[in-house]
């Protein structure tokens, strides 16, 4: 009954809804401002985040900040080949006047009046203030993606990722069936065994595995990132707990309709666990997106580096370069904002049933 | 045409025997019902038939191979399911479609086999439907359906009316013997409820405790029980059973329980003494106007008219309760006092071993 009143309230009745039908109660307004609060608190990063990635590099550091990105606005003055910035300035007379800055010398400016170029004004630079105007730098975006490569990693982290969550899936897919489906000596010993392994930090086991993947020659190829974290033992256990509870008659009445195994598995079994599916997919998604350690540490060229290892580069010893940094992380977000946006249902869902996020 | 012939067939779960040696022997197109009470192991016997139990010795035959470690999905039989097992994630005709698709046939004969059985049960106009968006009945065709297009050697059901309401129970159990008239398979058929039993089998195997207690046809274990068990558990209300100890009177006997004595003729197998159960089917219970040459004298505790029939259950001093059942309407009253007389050659007489000794006894 909640549902299906719920489905058919608008967002704008949604946004007003308050206690009773008569004016506000202090609990409406206690309520709001919490959930303002909120809201604030959660977006108030991303905001930032986004406004500061079209930030010019000047503009980053500026203090006071500002909160939209702005740019100094430039004029081209005649018998001067740049365009010059210009200021506000105050006259030794008060009077304000829009000049354009030729150069500047210790603590004093040379200052130009673009409408009258002849002439040039001497003016303290405490007597000016840049005008600005509000400006995206969008070369913080599209420098990376051209110059830098970014397209590359942001490819190959499209490819580790689509590819990655195939692998687990199958793979913690076929695990959790052998686990769930059939009974056979020493079956919880196993899931107990698999679950075990989650106490193992990744540090622990970085040094064998990294070992292993250079035997296997795959250091600096996608799949060195792609296939040592394909086995999750949270995949296992999620499906396996999920596929136990699928009705053991309709096993059976697949094995009396002389289904092979393969076909219980991928007919039966797989499209009924398919909400359990869908959040290790998502789960997966998100884990390989994000991750940074491993890649890291296997990938050295930078045509196979992926968006997180590849944002690392901006990160000199001695030069932070901010505004690409800020720009490409918001790349990254948008395709995990994407799958959250889309699959939030699964999303609850799962971390609900698993006590996962 | 299918035999199945089971051959001391035992199973246990660790160090519990739940089949303790049955053996029995389904005829071709026969209808066989397995009847018990819940836990008697007559689901497990029909696992072990359809292949989804193993057995621990004995052998299954069917049509004369043993099949002992044979896949239920080679054994050729079908099977439908107490939950009808129906894959939620697949329409009907999917549903039907897939044991027929597992084993390779050409789509188009796969179409032909699933509108026929679909036809021949109804269920043509919800073909496209899922499971969930049907009745409980219309489910428990299509679960046949599912068992009938794959032409199967033997059809197996477990329980399969169980989950209906009461109505649609008899509509679909009727309809179960017109299929089975009409196809003619081998059919084993596993409920609890011995209306069922009777109504549809050719042969009943009453089982208990993982043993066959009787089999034989729905008449024959009605009239003639052999043991205590099958005679309280085949007929509706379930037959009077009453302990007694046998007692010679003049040349012959009298079976006494509480205040009550039944007299008999001389028999076999009976001597004064012995620890006798005598049993008598509500129907075969006679109401005499006076005590004498009556059983029994009772009061009634409760009377059901049900206009056509009337049931009478009587209380009498040191006797379990007893069900009367006469045709038609009785002028009788709670409270009353009543002569019953009990019809000799329908009363049926078992041991102290809980054996036969004589279904009926001379007047």
């Amino acid at each position: 009954m909640a549902d299906t009143t719920a489905d058919r309230r608008s967002i704008a009745a949604l946004v007003t809804a308050r206690r009773g039908r008569g004016k506000l109660h202090w609990t409406d307004v206690f309520t709001y401002a919490y959930l303002v609060f909120g809201v604030l608190l959660m977006f108030g990063p991303v905001v930032w985040l986004v406004l500061s990635s079209f930030k010019s590099p000047a503009g980053l550091v500026e203090f006071p900040p500002t909160l939209l990105p702005l740019g100094q606005v430039s004029v081209t003055v005649e018998g001067y080949d740049d365009p010059l910035p210009l200021f506000l300035t105050t006259l030794e007379d008060g009077t304000q006047k829009e000049l354009a800055q030729v150069r500047r010398i210790g603590i004093v400016s040379q200052m130009v009046d673009p409408e009258n170029p002849g002439e040039t004004i001497r003016v303290p630079i405490d007597q000016r203030e840049p005008i600005r105007e509000f400006r995206l730098a969008t070369e913080n975006y599209v420098d990376p993606l051209q110059r830098f490569n970014f397209t590359r990693y942001l490819w190959n982290s499209v490819v580790v990722t689509t590819l990655a969550t195939l692998v687990t899936l199958l793979i913690n897919s076929m695990a959790a069936y052998g686990l769930s489906i059939y009974e056979f000596k020493g079956r919880n010993a196993i899931m107990l065994f698999v679950i075990g392994t989650l106490m193992i930090p990744i540090t622990v086991i970085l040094v064998p595995v990294y070992l292993v993947v250079t035997q296997l020659g795959m250091v600096n190829s996608l799949w060195a990132v792609i296939l040592p974290g394909a086995a999750t033992p949270t995949g296992v256990f999620l499906l396996r707990q999920y596929m136990l509870t699928i009705p053991r008659d309709l096993i059976e009445a697949a094995r009396m309709d002389k289904a092979s195994e393969w076909q219980i598995y991928w007919r039966v079994v797989m499209p009924l666990a398919m909400p359990a599916v869908a959040v290790l997919a998502i789960f997966s998604i998100m884990w390989r997106w994000n991750e940074f350690l491993w890649p890291l540490i296997v990938l050295n060229r930078s045509e196979v580096y992926t968006l997180q290892v590849g944002l690392n580069a901006f990160q000199g010893e001695l030069d932070v370069q901010w505004h690409y940094i800020l720009a490409m992380t918001v790349v990254t977000l948008i395709p995990v904002v994407l799958v959250f946006a889309f699959l939030q249902r699964f999303i609850t869902t799962g971390i609900a049933s698993s006590g996962m996020k | 045409m299918t035999q199945i012939v089971l051959n001391e067939v035992r199973k246990s779960y660790g160090d519990v025997e739940v089949i303790h040696g049955i053996d029995l022997t389904v005829d071709s197109g026969e209808f066989v019902v397995f009847v018990g009470p819940s836990g008697c192991g007559k689901s497990t016997l029909l696992r072990i038939i359809a292949g989804l139990e193993d057995i621990t010795s004995g052998a299954v035959q069917i049509d004369g191979d043993v099949v002992n470690h044979v896949t239920a999905s080679d054994r050729g039989l079908a099977m439908v399911f107490q939950s009808y097992a129906l894959y939620p994630h697949m329409s009907v005709y999917k549903n039907m479609a897939f044991g027929l698709e597992n084993s390779k046939m050409p789509k188009s004969e796969i179409d032909a086999r699933v509108r026929e059985a679909a036809g021949m049960l109804q269920i043509t106009d919800y073909l496209d439907r899922k499971p969930k968006a049907l009745s409980g009945g219309q489910r428990q065709r299509v679960a046949i359906g599912r068992a009938i297009v794959r032409d199967p050697k033997a059809f197996l059901f477990d329980e399969p009316l169980s989950n209906l309401d009461a109505e649609l129970r008899v509509t679909m159990r009727k309809e179960l013997a017109a299929l089975h008239s009409k196809i003619g398979g081998t059919m084993i058929y596993v409920t609890h409820d011995q209306t069922e039993a009777m109504t549809l089998a050719d042969k009943i195997v009453v089982l208990q405790g993982g043993r066959v207690e009787q089999a034989g046809r729905p008449l024959d274990l009605y009239n003639t029980p052999q043991n205590v068990f099958v005679a309280g558990f085949i007929g509706s209300p379930r037959m009077n059973l009453i302990e007694a100890v046998a007692e010679a009177e003049g040349d012959g006997l009298a079976l006494v329980a509480g205040g009550t004595r039944v007299r008999l003729p001389a028999m076999a197998g009976i001597s004064a003494g012995d620890r006798v159960t005598y049993g008598i089917r509500p129907e075969h219970v006679i109401l005499t106007d006076s005590a004498e040459g009556a059983d029994m004298s009772v009061t009634i505790a409760l009377s059901e008219q049900l206009g056509g029939e009337t049931y009478l259950y009587c209380n009498a001093e040191g006797l379990p309760q007893l069900t009367v059942h006469q045709l038609g309407q009785l002028p009788i009253e709670e409270g009353q006092a009543l002569h019953l007389r009990f019809d000799r050659p329908r009363m049926h007489l078992f041991g102290a071993d809980g054996q036969v000794i004589a279904n009926g006894v001379a007047a």
